[in-house]
């Protein structure tokens, strides 16, 4: 039975992949690694469970934690290009070049 | 107790083939489908169905113990997070002037009333247009 939801999980990841090599877009593939990321923590899970010793769990957990904050993460830099502060200056857009507001005005 | 062991197989058997079953489905969907948000539609299987079939079939092979604590809490959290990135991921594309083919409507942005024409997002299409 966990066997063959590995092999299926498996399969899927594969799939997912191909997707992530070949999306044609950068949405396609924030969409196929985000799918990629349930799907790592779903085997983890499973494998656990094949090997009888379910103590990867926990490290599962932390695999789902660091996938959404890696999505989000990811997302946000496409669309800000900064990662830190992304508040709006005056003319309605965030800080040049990634650079925080305060070192933009020095130079 | 042996018609217990039985219901518990049984039902841990069914949503665990149940889950695998969708998430290559999804998986499949993922890859074939023409479109990014029909794609969305696709991933949106493996994040809801898939991911709590096969947490439901381990929650009840582990028993009343701390793995399924564990499991618990690991169905709880991608149960919130994994559409929350889909949505996330499917407004940053809508944002950046990504629309649907055939959808052509006006987007509020500001004050300013703009009609953003949409583009051509199958695959087939874009190829015929860079060998021109």
């Amino acid at each position: 039975m966990f066997a063959t939801a590995a092999v299926a999980l498996f399969i899927g990841m594969v799939i997912v992949l191909a997707r992530l090599y070949a999306g044609p877009t950068l949405y396609d593939r924030v969409l196929a690694g985000n799918a990629f990321g349930t799907y790592t923590v779903l085997f983890i899970g499973i494998l656990g469970f094949l090997t009888e010793r379910p103590d990867f769990l926990d490290i599962a957990l932390l695999y789902a934690l660091i996938n959404f904050v890696g999505t989000i993460a990811i997302l946000k830099y496409f669309r800000y290009r900064a990662i830190g502060d992304t508040s709006p200056t005056p003319n309605g857009m965030p800080a040049e070049n990634g650079r925080l507001k305060d070192q933009g005005a020095k130079s | 107790m042996i018609a217990l062991d039985w219901i518990v197989g049984i039902t841990s058997w069914a949503s665990i083939i149940a889950g695998s079953a969708f998430m290559v489905i999804g998986a499949i969907g993922t890859l074939r489908f023409p479109d990014f948000w029909s794609r969305v539609h696709a991933v949106s299987v493996t994040d809801s169905a898939g991911m709590l079939l096969l947490t439901l079939g381990m929650c009840i092979q582990g028993g009343f113990t701390l793995i399924t604590v564990k499991l618990v809490l690991i169905g709880i959290f991608l149960f919130i997070t994994g559409p929350t990135a889909t949505h996330a991921v499917a407004n940053a594309a809508l944002v950046s002037g990504f629309l649907p083919r055939g959808a052509d409507r006006t987007i509020v942005s500001g004050e300013k009333k703009e009609i953003i024409k949409p583009k051509a997002t199958s695959r087939k299409r874009k190829p015929s247009k860079a060998k021109k």
